[in-house]
């Protein structure tokens, strides 16, 4: 029924202040994501606990550090293809170190193995932003490039192997709590905070967005228009790479094959789903943490209610150009 | 020298390493390489082409690896019925979720990447509930499974295929009004507009016809494999896009050559093929972490040569826009 409302012809005048139609584009986020909290705080058992509230916001923690980074690099008009692979990449590497005889068992291994392979992660989007900048290749091709062969560095670094691992200080990342809540999502918050605080208060936040607005007109206005496309594709591998790092610190394991995959879809999703228009221009971090609660609870009710995957997957699918269509017909 | 590499960039690739892989591998011109060559690229060739229509007129298809793979369960579920119906049912229906992308692109004024990326877990989706999410073994009866893996005139047929399908299409992309309408839009879509093009029916076409295309490269899969593979085709999507891209295909779109499409997918076969050579016996080898990142740098290496080129045409439209 709501989606009748919403996909109605874009020429009916929309002026009138705050109708249904307005109100349901201003604040869709939010009401969908009160929707599906009552639904299962009714429906489903066990909801409303400590525990489903963790294992939710552990799920959505590496969807949303990605997330963040895919809305700056969206905000400039791209797109990183690349992020699952930087995850795996970042997640081979950091048990090569703390396993290596050297550094084994020491703080400084352990130090290493969190810093190194964010920063190589980090490395690999300035990289991406280099091609992009440099020789004026399209995002999505050059970003794609990694997504092909950053998945096959991840398993030459392995062996394609199966690392798994007992290191109790680094499992810290993924495992660990603090007041009762995992530690990945403090470190969720604080990239959430930090992102929106650059964007609102800081030169190159306002930078950002200009150039995702009219890149010709922010070049002309004197902005160093590379140089902040060099930086949003490199804080997008340094988060990819955090990301990695804790999906293997939750698994004490790592498999090149499988950490990130198809994260750029769910990264990609979180930011359409929250807003932030995908030709670049404008950017709410918020938004994307919205969008990416948003598909983690739509995921954890289909299965709590049961719903076989494939049914989700094709839910999903809806719910994404629903909402891009919702947000489309708002700035129209 | 200089202007011949930029502008046929792929071509004289395919030609080094053609050279370069008939003299080092002494199985490499044999009959059954060839063959086998053909008859599995044939599928990524249709899917390829169906997405340069996409691309020439501005647009993405990401939909068509999720696609291929749902025709390919469909197609395994009609194979009791006879050839006819395993052929058509699938096709028609990845045209109809294919005229869907099209319609959500130019009615609700979606950009094609978001549309087709939901198409993409929806038609995953679809394929796995209509394979109840495993393999669905094609009927043996009725001759389906020669369409895959039968030979016409010592040639494989998915190879015919693709032929009769390139030369549809390129006669399609410059003597049809619709066709040369797909470049005119990719080019400038505001003055296609003006010009009196119909644009949305020209992009229904394009959405539907890689769709299509995309079902008929499934309906190939499990008959090639003699079962519907709900979970195949993944990141198929990527390379048709690398095809096409490195057939000298502008993603801005309103320039591109079919012929070059097809040598994009050769070359791309190729590398493939070569690099399992280097590693085996020309059989697909399983330890091959070290293919795909060359597959990588090679793509890398195919987008750096060209780019130069992109770049001149880039600069040339913000000064005219």
């Amino acid at each position: 029924m709501l989606d009748s409302h919403t996909m109605k012809p874009k020429n009916t005048p929309p002026r009138k202040p705050m109708d249904f139609r307005q109100v349901l584009q201003q604040y869709g986020g939010i009401i969908a994501l009160l929707v599906l909290f009552v639904f299962n705080a009714i429906f489903t058992p066990n909801f409303l606990t400590l525990q489903t509230l963790n294992i939710n916001l552990t799920q959505v923690a590496t969807i949303v550090i990605v997330g963040v980074g895919m809305t700056l690099v969206i905000a400039t008009g791209g797109i990183d293809l690349s992020v699952g692979a930087l995850m795996a990449i970042s997640g081979a590497l950091a048990p090569l170190i703390f396993l290596n005889s050297h550094f084994e068992g020491t703080v400084v291994g352990n130090v290493l193995s969190m810093v190194l392979p964010i920063l190589l992660a980090g490395l690999f989007g300035l990289f991406n932003g280099f091609l992009i900048t440099r020789f004026q290749i399209q995002p999505i091709i050059a970003t794609l490039i990694l997504f092909i062969a950053g998945r096959g560095i991840a398993q030459v670094m392995s062996d394609g192997k199966l690392q798994t691992f007992t290191n109790a200080s680094f499992a810290e990342l993924g495992q660990g709590k603090w007041l009762g809540i995992p530690i990945q999502v403090y470190l969720m918050v604080l990239v959430v905070a930090v992102a929106m605080y650059v964007l609102r208060s800081t030169v190159f936040g306002r930078q950002v967005v200009s150039v995702g607005g009219n890149e010709r007109a922010s070049e002309l206005a004197g902005i160093p228009v590379r140089r902040v496309k060099l930086w949003v594709y490199a804080i997008s591998g340094l988060l990819a790479g955090l990301a990695g790092l804790i999906v293997i610190a939750v698994n004490s394991s790592s498999d090149a094959n499988q950490v990130g995959e198809n994260m750029e879809l769910d990264a990609i999703a979180a930011v359409a789903v929250g807003g932030t228009l995908l030709e670049g221009g404008k950017a709410t971090i918020l938004g994307t943490l919205i969008g990416a609660l948003i598909i983690q609870l739509i995921r954890y009710t289909l299965l709590a209610q049961g719903v076989p995957d494939a049914v989700a997957l094709v839910v999903k699918g809806l719910i994404i150009v629903g909402a891009v269509a919702l947000q489309k017909e708002r700035r129209n | 020298m200089q202007s011949l590499l930029k502008q046929n960039g792929a071509l004289v690739a395919l030609v080094v390493l053609f050279v370069f892989a008939s003299l080092r591998y002494n199985g490499f011109l044999s009959e059954y390489n060839i063959e086998s060559f053909f008859r599995y690229n044939a599928m990524f060739g249709l899917i390829a082409l169906g997405m340069f229509f996409v691309i020439i007129t501005g647009g993405i298809d990401l939909s068509v690896g999720s696609m291929a793979a749902f025709a390919s369960v469909i197609a395994a579920l009609m194979s009791p019925h006879g050839l006819l119906a395993a052929v058509l049912v699938p096709v028609l229906l990845c045209a109809v979720l294919g005229l869907l992308n099209g319609l959500v692109i130019t009615r609700l004024k979606v950009m094609p990447f978001v549309v087709t990326l939901g198409m993409f877990l929806i038609a995953r989706g679809l394929a796995l509930i209509a394979s109840g999410q495993q393999t669905v073994l094609l009927s043996s009866e009725g001759g389906v499974g020669d369409l895959g893996q039968g030979d016409f005139l010592g040639f494989p047929i998915p190879a015919w295929m693709l032929l009769v399908v390139f030369v549809l299409g390129a006669v399609f992309l410059v003597k049809a009004p619709y066709g040369r309408f797909a470049l005119t839009i990719g080019g400038n879509e505001e003055a296609a507009r003006l010009m009196g093009i119909p644009v949305e029916k020209v992009k229904w076409l394009v959405y539907t016809l890689s769709s299509a295309l995309a079902g008929l490269a499934g309906v190939i899969l499990a008959t090639q494999f003699s079962a519907g593979q709900p979970n195949e085709g993944m990141g198929w999507e990527l390379t048709a896009i690398a095809a096409v891209v490195v057939g000298g295909t502008l993603l801005t779109g309103g320039r591109g050559s079919v012929i070059n499409t097809l040598i994009g997918v050769v070359l791309l076969g190729m590398i493939f093929t070569v690099l399992n050579f280097e590693n085996g016996l020309g059989h697909i080898n399983i330890n091959s972490y070290w293919q795909t990142v060359i597959r990588g740098l090679f793509l890398l290496a195919v987008v750096l040569l060209q780019s130069p080129n992109a770049r001149i045409k880039l600069n040339l439209k913000m000064k005219t826009t």
